[in-house]
């Protein structure tokens, strides 16, 4: 029985699916988010934080493109940090710790409100494509289409058709959790599982692998000694993560985090009990994040170590749980208690909810096109860590690239492409589709070659003109971005321009901050650079300077202070673009490269790369099969030009 | 399509009448073609059913099945073979006909004769080398002396490679782990971290001076010394470079299109070649006497390693040229007092050049007529450039103008890495650099695909052939 007809549905209310659902639905299109459980929307079942290194960037870049994590976050907080301010602009990033409830019932109440947008509490147990047609469909069997997706249909018999699919059933997929010698086939937090859609889509010869996670032990509260350990406090004043948030809308009594350690009694115990931890006696076949270990893994990898990091952050307001970050685990209870209680504050702890490691089917993610959509099916796109990788930040940026790119499909308009130059999210999706990543994959700073121009800081002056392209900013808002730009460019060329003399009382005033004395007049921005000096403390030398808004600022002083640096990395970035303008053509028989080796030209024929750039990223393939390739398409090119 | 039905082969012996010679046949027929032509003892066309990597004995024929030649046969398979393709090898009696005759029955059968360097040309467009060692296969073809042939062997061994490789390594892992401390502090220290990196980069940078300085000394023992002779009008500049290209009997070849379209003039002396650089413009001075002096040749003597700066010792004009000791002043020069033979009428003196110039600069009393000083002037020119001996032993030298540039580059990141560092910036910024030193150094041995180097590769082995 078809029950209604819309253009995309998404299956799973997490973070993938929610900013997947709302970008569909802002963009017109009438849209339903599937969930198993509609008061679980946005749930967040490990760490009660959002963003933190890189992650932070993605939040940011969601923002600039207009999704809705970042505003969320902004409501919901209970503490705000920059991270890393001690180091460069490129790594800053913005973590906040989040209430888990409040956030959770914001972000539903948001996707109730959103016109377009139906929130339904069902399983699906299966895709409907249907089969290309030799005629009709020319078009899209000759783009290497085989098959399009129809609808869905739920456990209960009815069908949803839609010109969409995105898939974003994050751990859900026939996942069950593991706490020691105890298995439970649920979902997180002892939720109901999804068993039945992963044999759709095996049948509909999608290629699915099984990947494992883990959370700590969640402690109540009240039976922490938190003298014993370090508070870790909030930035006064607190930066939004939007740049729609007003920052003096969001300033309040922020929660404390707190900072203990483990040590050789807590190594001693788990190194005791190892052959218990499901991971090393063989009972958990996925493969878990070698970035986000469990604690019996710290302690395995790092044996010299005499003491890990463990931080005690709050749930919420309306609960007196605490999260144990640092020591996730899937020990059996008596184990995880003991090792838990030899950590100092939490000698008497009580565990309320016990760590866990959970198991479950994702994508092999080589299937997927850079837009997210699964290559050879028309209409079906994934995000999330169905799509192989760990984080509420990287589901979002990825449920917010699937719902734009699918909504781009259906109204015939071009898709949103980030390369790896303009955005973690570009890098994030590149990653995803050329690397057969054997574990979950999670965002980092160092997975960005060209951090220095990927800052959280300008993820607004990087995407927000993309974000207006597909519909998703407003007029108003890249109005506002274009002034801003204005008001960069006018500053730094005012800065460049005037000059400063050596005369008496300028020396003085250097000698003042300890700054050098001029030998010739310099100009201001030349006095900018100096390690010493700034914009806000050499504005004694600058009579005339405008008032500003301080992202203005901001921007100002870091493109002259690192100028050089940015421009060196800018010139990788025109090597970089050079290779990814070299265009494959789609129609290439990698047998006819008869120089390449096997195991390149497997992955290859494989992933099908769109350009000789993403060639080269593709596991397996060397330089010199790029080399043999570049000669190739030379040959290629010339004979077909002539 | 690509090189695909087309099987080359080549005499890879030297071609002279010597006890054995080898002929080489690689591509998709080369076992297929050899067999037409190859019977066994018995008489039968039995190359196909040979092992890869046997070597077998038989009879080369002509169409009428007469035997040409009693040979040696071996095959080698695709891939395992030095151009990745099957390859077939003949070996039969050296005798120049005798090659001669086996290559035109391949031909007939359907080889075309390879390419100067083609046999290199797959093995790295089949990726069975890289691109230093293609690089000094081309360099090997072309070698203009014995110094060049002994420095490309040295880069094929892969020696230069293996320097380059062990620099990359050690940059890769200073950048890995600045990258681990920056996602993962808590396991990762940069504590002091600035001192450690400072003492690696100035090794590192070491290093690559040496490689650079030794690129200068390589380049001019591969290429020759770019030499300017100077002098005014009638000094006897083309006497001398008559003398000097007639006396060993040099090979002299016009290369158009260097920078400024000079044309140059490779004199051998030995060892050394001299590239002297505008001999046409110093030959047009002698014949337009009055109208260009000495200006021309100036221009171009500011680009070259040496300057031959001669005078007519009977020159009763003779005069001090500030232009000259300008240009002198930094650069390799020698000072000929030239028709030293015509002892009567000497006129500027040893000393007078001393005065002007300094003591420093060698002066040599030469005459064209009886080859006086041209002994001399080789001795000097040979201390002047090259420490010992000419021969390279065992010394990496980088004698590619592109890897030097690319040396220069990736020093230049290191420099500014160094830089960074003094300047107290913090560890992620280092790492711009180190990005950059890194991939200078990949492009050198191949391990970083610069699309352009490709494109230059690509038509270096494939234009106009």
């Amino acid at each position: 029985m078809i029950a209604d007809r819309v253009d995309v549905i998404v299956i799973g209310g997490g973070h993938a699916g929610c900013e997947a659902g709302l970008a569909a639905a802002r963009l017109g299109l009438k849209t339903i988010v599937f969930t198993l459980s509609v008061d679980n929307i946005a749930f967040m079942p490990c760490n009660p934080h959002i963003g933190g290194s890189s992650k932070g960037h993605l939040v940011r870049e969601i923002d600039a493109l207009g999704g809705e994590m970042g505003k969320n976050i902004d409501k919901t907080y209970l503490q705000s940090k920059m991270l890393n301010k001690s180091k460069g602009p490129a790594i800053h990033s913005l973590r906040a710790q989040a209430d888990k409830l409040e956030y959770s019932k914001s972000m539903k109440m948001i996707l109730q409100s959103q016109k377009n947008l139906m929130i339904k509490q069902s399983e699906i147990e299966e895709i409907l494509f249907d089969e290309l047609d030799q005629n009709e469909d020319k078009e899209l069997l000759e783009s290497g289409y085989s098959k399009t997706v129809r609808g869905v249909k739920t456990v209960t018999g009815l069908v949803y058709e839609s010109k969409a699919v995105i898939l974003c059933t994050g751990t859900y997929l026939k996942s069950r959790c593991l706490c020691g010698e105890s298995i439970s086939y649920t979902g997180p937090n002892g939720l109901q599982p999804s068993n039945l859609l992963s044999d759709s889509l095996i049948k509909a010869g999608v290629e699915l692998r099984r990947f494992k996670t883990g959370t700590p032990a969640r402690m109540d509260g009240s039976t922490i000694d938190y003298s014993k350990m370090e508070i870790q406090t909030g930035d006064t004043p607190v930066i939004p993560f939007s740049f729609d948030t007003n920052p003096d809308d969001i300033q309040k009594e922020q929660y404390n985090c707190y900072l203990t350690y483990t040590n050789e009694k807590t190594h001693e115990i788990i190194r005791e009990n190892i052959h218990r931890s499901p991971i090393y006696s063989g009972v958990i076949e996925g493969i878990g994040p070698r970035y986000c270990p469990s604690i019996e893994d710290k302690v395995v990898k790092f044996p010299d170590k005499i003491r890990h990091q463990v931080f005690i952050e709050p749930e919420g307001t309306y609960t007196n749980e605490m999260y144990v970050d640092g020591m996730s685990s899937s020990m059996p209870e008596d184990v995880q208690l003991k090792m838990y209680r030899s950590v100092p504050g939490l000698e008497n702890c009580v565990i309320v909810k016990n760590a866990y490691a959970i198991e479950y089917d994702c994508l092999c993610s080589g299937q997927l096109a850079p837009t997210l959509e699964i290559k050879n099916i028309h209409g079906l796109f994934s995000a999330g860590q169905f799509n192989g990788s760990s984080g509420y930040e990287e589901a979002a940026a990825q449920g917010l690239y699937a719902g734009i790119n699918a909504s781009m499909q259906i109204l015939n308009k071009p898709y949103l492409s980030i390369d790896r130059s303009e955005g973690y999210i570009g890098v994030l999706v590149d990653d995803i589709v050329t690397k057969d990543n054997l574990e979950p994959y999670r965002m980092m700073t160092s997975r960005a070659e060209y951090r220095l121009l990927l800052r959280q800081d300008n993820a607004d002056i990087r995407l927000r003109k993309k974000g207006y392209e597909v519909g998703l900013i407003s007029e108003e808002k890249y109005s506002a971005l274009i002034k801003k730009e204005e008001q960069i460019k006018n500053e730094m060329d005012r800065l460049k321009s005037i000059k400063v003399g050596a005369s008496s009382n300028v020396q003085e005033f250097m000698e003042k901050l300890n700054s050098p004395k001029l030998k010739t007049a310099v100009s201001l921005a030349e006095l900018i650079c100096r390690p010493e000096l700034n914009y806000e403390n050499i504005k004694e030398l600058d009579k005339d300077r405008p008032s500003l808004p301080n992202d203005v600022i901001e921007q100002v002083e870091i493109n002259i202070k690192y100028e050089g640096y940015i421009e060196r990395q800018q010139r990788q970035v025109d090597k970089f673009k050079k290779m990814e303008n070299k265009k494959i053509p789609s129609n290439i028989d990698y047998d006819d490269v008869i120089s390449l080796r096997l195991e390149a030209r497997a992955n290859l024929k494989k992933f099908k790369p769109k350009n000789v750039g993403q060639a080269s990223r593709i596991s397996g393939v060397n330089p010199a099969d790029i080399s043999v390739l570049l000669v190739y398409l030379e040959n290629y090119n010339r004979n077909n030009n002539h | 399509m690509f090189f695909k039905d087309d099987t080359i082969c080549a005499i890879a012996t030297a071609m002279i009448d010597a006890g054995i010679g080898i002929i080489r046949i690689s591509g998709d027929n080369a076992i297929n073609i050899a067999d037409k032509i190859y019977i066994d003892a018995k008489g039968n066309h039995s190359l196909k059913k040979y092992e890869s990597h046997t070597i077998n004995y038989g009879f080369i024929v002509d169409e009428n099945e007469t035997k040409v030649d009693e040979i040696m046969i071996s095959i080698m398979k695709a891939p395992r073979s030095y151009t990745k393709e099957d390859v077939v090898e003949i070996n039969s009696h050296g005798g120049r006909l005798i090659m001669e005759s086996i290559l035109n029955l391949l031909i007939r059968n359907g080889c075309r004769i390879a390419e100067p360097g083609e046999f290199t040309k797959r093995a790295f467009l089949n990726g069975r080398i890289d691109l230093t060692r293609a690089e000094a296969v081309m360099d090997l073809i072309h070698a203009k002396n014995d110094f060049s042939m002994k420095n490309s062997e040295l880069q094929l061994s892969g020696k230069l490679f293996n320097k380059i490789e062990d620099l990359r390594k050690e940059i890769l892992y200073e950048m890995a782990y600045i990258e681990s401390a920056i996602d993962d502090p808590e396991n990762y220290d940069l504590t002091d971290y600035d001192t450690r990196l400072s003492t690696q980069n100035s090794k590192w940078i070491k290093s690559l001076e040496k490689l650079i300085e030794s690129s200068d000394e390589g380049i001019i023992r591969k290429d020759g010394i770019r030499t300017a002779i100077i002098g005014k009008p009638n000094a006897g500049k083309s006497s001398l470079l008559n003398k000097l290209a007639g006396e060993e009997k040099a090979i002299v070849t016009d290369i158009e299109g260097t920078t400024r379209d000079i044309i140059e003039e490779n004199i051998r002396l030995g060892d050394i070649i001299l590239k002297v650089m505008d001999t046409a413009g110093i030959r047009d001075t002698e014949d337009k006497i009055e109208k260009i002096g000495v200006d021309l040749a100036l221009k171009s003597a500011n680009n070259a390693d040496l300057i031959l700066y001669i005078i007519d010792s009977t020159d009763k004009a003779f005069s001090n040229e500030n232009r000259i000791k300008d240009l002198i002043r930094d650069k390799h020069a020698i000072i000929l007092l030239n028709k030293n033979d015509r002892t009567e009428s000497i006129n500027v003196l040893e000393n007078d050049i001393q005065n002007i110039y300094g003591k420093n600069i060698p002066v040599i009393k030469t005459s064209m007529v009886d080859e006086t000083g041209i002994d001399e002037l080789k001795k000097i020119i040979t201390d002047m450039f090259f420490s010992g001996d000419i021969i390279p032993k065992e010394e990496i030298y980088v004698t590619n103008i592109r890897q030097k540039e690319a040396l220069i580059n990736a020093l230049e990141s290191l420099n500014k890495v160094k830089l960074s560092v003094d300047a107290c910036m913090s560890e992620d910024f280092y790492t711009i650099d180190l990005m950059n030193a890194y991939a200078f150094l990949g492009e050198i041995i191949g391990k970083e695909v610069d699309e352009d180097l490709i494109e230059e590769i690509f038509s270096k082995f494939c234009m106009g052939k």
